[in-house]
């Protein structure tokens, strides 16, 4: 906890609402109470309460609360839980200004509604620079974001944005509102003045006579209250919750069993049957024939569908109706591109990259003049490197179940994106969607993947051909070979060192540019003459978002040449990257304490010790990896990580999504790589698309550092770039071999 | 039709006897703690416990469950519903993230811990290292599955 004694004011962003943004109470039946809330004009009460605060005795205090006649207080979260903690480190922040007793917090999944649409995320992400959106929200998600129609569609998982985004700037807001309308209430109630009302543990209190009450007691009369339009928020010396590992209210349905994703749903009352389904091998051809005699005889099978760009069985069982496919053969019409193989993709790299040269392509980020610093420097080092395509591969695979009858549409489905499923279900079945509900439960994995709404689109095309209910699940095959990928890319570098061995020059070009801005960038570092540009290339498969998304190959090219730079001053590589530091105290910082946990300078015979260090998602990381190589191909021994997300609201949840970013980029370092051959990709499962597992997992210790105590940093990704970077730069140490190209695991077969 | 205990329960289905015990148990007897990963005996999402041994039920057909006793995840707490000791340090250690390979990697804990009441590390990998865990939580299951054992954890191991 840095700085704790030096916090900056903050400035709660209620301001902007306006008085019509609040909504006066309401009975709902069954007597509870709804007071609306607001965040936007227009009247909520009537829509949300049946579908949010329909249990006995429960009252809506806001959009975003309500407290049930036994105190229990459930904040209604309106993003997905995937694992990264988001249900409940938004309810800790709520609970914190509320003053709730965390014992009696519940967490809530908001609705697939409009209402539910947060507006700052639906600013941020559709319309940059409305707000004091984070730049690396500027200019498009994935270039879906484009159009300002598309806002109502704004309720996304993503962007390691949930906690910085809607923690700050609703959560806190409603939970600090609601508090003040708990004492207002409470001081009409018992005649007092509300300042000498104190709030604690869910409890209200007035010590000079005595009472006190719990919250459940005054929330019927809180909701009379005016809406407070700027609400004080806690500086963080008076958290009480947040800079807490409050244990993740999620946990326990996870451990025995009762947590329900989306591939559990039931439909109720009705029996279900299952989809098994092939796409197209190659992306953008279809199915010109098939053949599914021997298939149609197969026991429980019920219609066997050709649609085109994929062919579906429907079968009594999943596994029946996997059997069935497995049996049907089928050809394909003529791809588009002439991409084939991986080297065919490469090739494009290339042939974009050289056409681009030292001074060609978009400009993404200069300062001074890298092309004549280069010319003149004393040393150089000219390095190319690539990334291959990623499967995301959650464990839960794609799959969405399917009700469409009587011009109705139902669909449960784990989305990252519930509003657009919904009209990606209304576009499929030609419904409008106010007739689609999306039900939307916990995410097995979800990691970019399920901000895509592909699998949802195919499973309503099937329900919309059958009538009946069907859950649609992807095999494991379907869901590494068919679906869309982090893009495979090559980087060149030209850096020139002067004769003190500064990095003077550095001209880099590469060939994808997606997301987030400023990806492609190492801006902390003191370079005087830069030049980043970006040559694009096609692609034959299709781009989604992987974790961390550009930063997971862009981290590994540019650690990996400041590395190689280092090498070529003859520089120990922290001590190299320490003096580019000098304008960035907390990179700095971050750096010196990951050398220090990792007692940087000392390494057994044989192993290696590689650091990177990386900004992402407004969190600083730097990743020091100690490699043992005495077998002669790498074992992982031990990762330190330091990071400064400005503030962590929940340390142990924080370091759980460190310890997750590591493991999942390692898997990509050692192993990740969908490559083609005639189109398709060659691998299908994990025999052949290996992930790491506990027996290689090395030990993994994290250290955060507070660094401002009001930015908040993302957790979800931020984890991920440094740590291919850190592996092969130790790596080198160890052997002296420069691994330019990922994965690494085979260049030691 | 296939006899069978399921977590105590004797239990007769109709089912082509090829079908994978999986399937049989999520479609058949709507138990959806047992979880569909890879189909090949590859992620370990599936393991159930069959007369006692940790099984990957995706690749199993239910025929060689007659007249056996299956254990699921559901089937793990104590008759009371007092959760055992490693669904207790799976909560303590704050585990799971999505939660989707964890059914798998308990039951793969729980036999380890039973035939192994204090394993090594070599062990715990021998063990464990057919579950996946795409969230990469592995570090934190070796540390549940060591508080379960009542085992110190090494200096990077414990929680910070």
């Amino acid at each position: 906890m840095d700085n704790a004694d030096n916090p900056k004011p903050q400035r709660s962003r209620a301001a902007k609402w306006t008085r019509r943004g609040f909504i006066g109470a309401g009975v709902l039946t069954g007597g509870a109470l709804l007071i609306g809330v607001g965040v936007r004009p227009g009247n909520p009460v009537g829509k949300l309460g049946p579908i949010v605060a329909n249990g006995e005795g429960e009252q809506l205090i806001n959009s975003w609360l309500k407290i049930d006649a036994n105190n229990v207080a459930t904040a209604i979260v309106p993003h997905c839980e995937m694992g990264q903690g988001a249900h409940s480190a938004l309810a800790q922040m709520l609970a914190d200004e509320l003053d709730a007793d965390w014992s009696m917090v519940r967490v809530m999944q908001a609705p697939a509604d409009g209402n539910y649409i947060v507006t700052d995320t639906a600013r941020l992400f559709v319309a940059p620079g409305t707000v004091d959106a984070p730049d690396w929200l500027e200019p498009t998600w994935n270039g879906l974001f484009t159009n300002i129609g598309r806002l109502a569609d704004a309720m996304i998982t993503g962007g390691s944005s949930s906690v910085r985004s809607t923690g700050q700037h609703t959560m806190r807001i409603a939970g600090a509102a609601a508090r003040h309308m708990l004492v207002a209430a409470a001081a009409k109630s018992w005649g007092v003045p509300a300042s000498e009302i104190t709030t604690a543990n869910s409890m209200l209190s007035h010590a000079a006579s005595g009472k006190s009450a719990p919250y459940a007691e005054f929330a019927a009369a809180a909701a009379e209250q005016d809406m407070p339009q700027t609400p004080p928020l806690k500086q963080p010396k008076a958290y009480r919750l947040m800079g807490t590992d409050a244990p993740r209210l999620d946990i326990p349905s996870k451990v025995d069993g009762s947590a329900s994703f989306g591939i559990d749903a039931v439909v109720p009352d009705q029996q279900l049957s299952y989809a098994a389904v092939r796409r197209v091998p190659v992306p953008g051809t279809r199915v010109t024939s098939m053949k599914a005699e021997q298939a149609e005889g197969m026991p429980g099978v019920l219609q066997i569908l050709n649609m085109g760009d994929f062919i579906a069985v429907v079968a009594d069982g999943y596994w029946q109706a996997q059997q069935a496919l497995n049996l049907i053969t089928a050809e394909y019409s003529e791809p588009e591109s002439t991409i084939r193989t991986s080297d065919d993709q490469y090739a494009r790299f290339t042939a974009a990259l050289d056409e681009a040269g030292d001074d060609g392509g978009d400009k993404a980020a200069s300062n001074g003049d890298a092309v004549e610093a280069f010319g003149s420097a004393a040393t150089k080092v000219e390095v190319e490197y690539r990334a291959p395509y990623l499967a995301h591969s959650p464990l839960e695979p794609m799959n969405a179940t399917v009700w469409v009858r009587d011009g109705k549409c139902d669909v449960w489905t784990s989305t990252q994106v519930p509003l657009m499923a919904r009209t990606a279900a209304a576009k499929a079945t030609g419904l409008s969607t106010d007739d689609v509900t999306i039900h939307h439960p916990l995410l097995g994995g979800g990691f970019g993947r399920r901000l895509e709404t592909d699998y949802v689109t195919m499973a309503a095309r099937i329900g919309a051909a059958t009538g009946y209910p069907v859950k649609m699940i992807w095999s494991r095959e379907e869901d590494t070979q068919k679906g869309l990928f982090r893009c495979a890319d090559i980087s060149r570098f030209k850096g020139g060192l002067d004769q003190n061995g500064k990095l003077v020059a550095y001209n880099n070009v590469f060939t994808q540019r997606h997301d987030p801005p400023g990806s492609f960038d190492c801006a902390f570092y003191d370079i005087p003459n830069k030049s980043i540009r970006v040559a694009e290339a096609e692609l034959l498969l299709p781009f989604a978002s992987l974790r961390s998304v550009d930063h997971g190959q862009q981290g590994f090219f540019i650690e990996s040449f400041i590395d190689e730079a280092a090498g070529a001053a003859g520089k120990d590589p922290v001590e190299f990257r320490l003096g580019m530091l000098g304008q960035s105290p907390r990179h700095k910082a971050v750096l010196e304490k990951v050398a220090a946990m990792a007692d940087w300078g000392n390494t057994p015979e044989g192993h290696g010790k590689g650091v990177a260090l990386v900004e992402s998602f407004g969190t600083i990381v730097a990743e020091v990896v100690e490699v043992d190589m005495t077998s002669g191909s790498p074992r992982l021994v031990t990762v330190w990580c330091a990071a400064d997300p400005g503030f962590a609201v929940n340390p142990d949840g924080f370091r759980n999504q460190m310890e997750g970013g590591i493991v999942y980029g390692l898997t990509a370092a050692l192993y990740g790589e969908i490559s083609l051959k005639d189109g398709a990709v060659e691998q299908s499962n994990f025999h052949d698309y290996k992930m790491l597992r506990m027996n290689e997992c090395p030990a993994i210790a994290v250290e955060i550092i507070n660094g401002d105590h009001v930015t908040l940093g993302g957790a979800g990704e931020p984890g991920l770039p440094p740590v291919a970077p850190a592996l092969a730069n130790a790596i080198f140490a160890a052997t002296g071999k420069r691994l330019r190209e990922m994965p690494f695991a085979k260049q030691f077969a | 039709m296939v006899s069978f205990t399921i977590n105590g329960k004797p239990t007769t289905v109709e089912a082509d006897s090829a079908t994978p015990i999986l399937w049989v148990i999520r479609e058949k007897l709507g138990m959806t703690g047992t979880k569909f990963g890879c189909g090949i005996a590859q992620c370990g999402a599936c393991t159930v416990h069959l007369d006692g041994q940790p099984i990957r039920s995706c690749s199993t057909p239910v025929s060689e469950a007659e007249g056996k006793a299956i254990t699921t995840i559901e089937g793990i707490a104590g008759p009371d519903g007092e959760l055992s000791r490693i669904q207790q340090a799976w909560i303590s250690e704050q585990v799971p993230q999505c939660g989707y390979c964890q059914s798998g990697q308990i039951m793969a804990a729980t036999a380890l811990l039973r035939d192994n009441p204090r394993p090594t590390d070599e062990q715990i990998d021998a063990a464990m290292s057919g579950n996946i865990c795409r969230c990469g939580t592995y570090v934190r299951i070796r540390r549940a599955i060591k508080v379960a054992a009542g085992i110190e954890p090494t200096s990077t191991e414990e929680a910070a």
